[in-house]
């Protein structure tokens, strides 16, 4: 690890917490909150690749454990972690490693198609197999149920996959030296 | 959002003075603990006792409040589908031991200074340097973190203000596309910055 993925997990981790700003978009009839922050760990995936994007995940979540607001909507510390959500936490940084591994081992065949096809996998299907389990753990209802309430909420996941894909496709196409991955 | 103080709030009580390391390994015990026990009169015991330690931090109600507002639909929420699906033993049983882990979290987090917090895990991370983990590295990184959202923040505002004058302040890929870039060319800046002031990353 030389000092340039250093600097470049360090300043995804700054930009995640920098998307937290972003007022959240409550999605109409189910009430479910949408954040760019979440779209920070696919993005930091696709962008760093596997390890640092795991990396600059984690490190942001480290600093949101120490105790500082960087989650959307100025929360932190312990409890978020210990708390029913905390599982996506945590999948946040197994699906950027996923994405950044995926992306990687088909880096000669990227496409709009391909690209969603990787990030909805670990950005829905890596990240809410996670956050389900721990869901039907924490509040004692089984994985079925868990997974039904949380559909919602996949509905603003499968509107950020889109997003991340025409930005990492957008950052790749303007910005090709910049990347890790 | 005030970086430098995080979510601590100052207070003169025994339990702001208590070293990081000791309460967080307490969050430890307890977040385990309670999920052992299946009965909800030793829960709620605990939850009380829980909540008087937030007088003994010297904290008011409305912060005791604060910590659990956020999660109170959730909770309710449990409470119902327990409710429906078992009894509201059970739903107690859940409502109660979320509650606890998260207050006395919020505790931990409230009375330990972000500072202290580094310094406890920095230490703590000491004997991982034989498994080739390097502390000063992610020392470093905790740093650059903690200096640039600041700046992070001022380029995101540029951004806003650059396509609010071209009327493409609702367009999302437009707000976060020159975010990004500059945010990856300011890497390779640092990272040359660093570089030439002889930084060892090895």
């Amino acid at each position: 690890m030389n000092t340039r993925d250093i600097v470049y997990i360090a300043l995804f981790a700054s930009l995640m917490a920098i998307l937290g700003l972003f007022p959240p978009f409550t999605m109409p009839f189910t009430g479910a909150p949408i954040t760019v922050q979440s779209a920070g760990a696919m993005l930091a995936g696709a962008l760093l690749g596997a390890r640092c994007g795991a990396l600059s995940v984690v490190l942001f979540l480290v600093l949101v454990a120490l105790g500082l607001p960087l989650l959307a909507g100025g929360q932190g510390g312990f409890g978020v972690f210990l708390g029913p959500t905390g599982g996506f936490l945590l999948g946040w940084a197994v699906s950027a490693f996923v994405i950044g591994y995926l992306i990687d081992k088909f880096q000669d065949y990227l496409n709009g198609l391909s690209v969603v096809a990787i990030i909805a996998f670990g950005g829905i299907v890596v990240l809410y197999g996670l956050g389900n389990a721990w869901v039907a753990v924490a509040v004692d209802i089984s994985y079925w149920q868990a997974t039904v309430a949380s559909v919602p909420f996949m509905i603003g996941d499968a509107l950020k996959v889109f997003a991340v894909t025409g930005l990492t496709l957008a950052v790749r196409r303007t910005y090709p030296e910049g990347l890790r991955a | 959002m005030n970086l430098a103080s995080g979510l601590y709030q100052d207070r003169a009580s025994p339990l702001h003075r208590l070293p990081a390391g000791l309460k967080v390994l307490a969050l430890v015990a307890l977040g385990t603990a309670v999920f052992v026990i299946p009965d909800w009169q030793i829960l709620l015991a605990i939850l009380a006792a829980v909540m008087v330690l937030y007088g003994v931090a010297r904290f008011s109600p409305q912060i005791l409040w604060a910590q659990i507002r956020p999660l109170l639909w959730l909770l309710v929420v449990f409470f119902a589908v327990q409710l429906w699906l078992n009894d509201w033993q059970a739903g107690l049983v859940v409502v109660t031991r979320l509650a606890i882990v998260v207050l006395f979290a919020a505790l931990v987090t409230l009375t330990t200074r972000v500072s202290v917090m580094l310094e406890a895990l920095e230490r703590a991370m000491q004997p991982l340097r034989f498994m080739g983990v390097n502390p000063e590295k992610i020392g470093l990184a905790f740093s650059l973190v903690l200096r640039f959202i600041p700046v992070i923040a001022t380029v995101s505002h540029d951004v806003r203000e650059a396509q609010n004058a071209r009327g493409l302040n609702r367009n999302m890929l437009a707000l976060t596309v020159p975010l990004i870039i500059r945010t990856l060319k300011m890497a390779d800046d640092v990272a040359d910055a660093i570089e030439a002031r002889s930084y060892d990353s090895e």
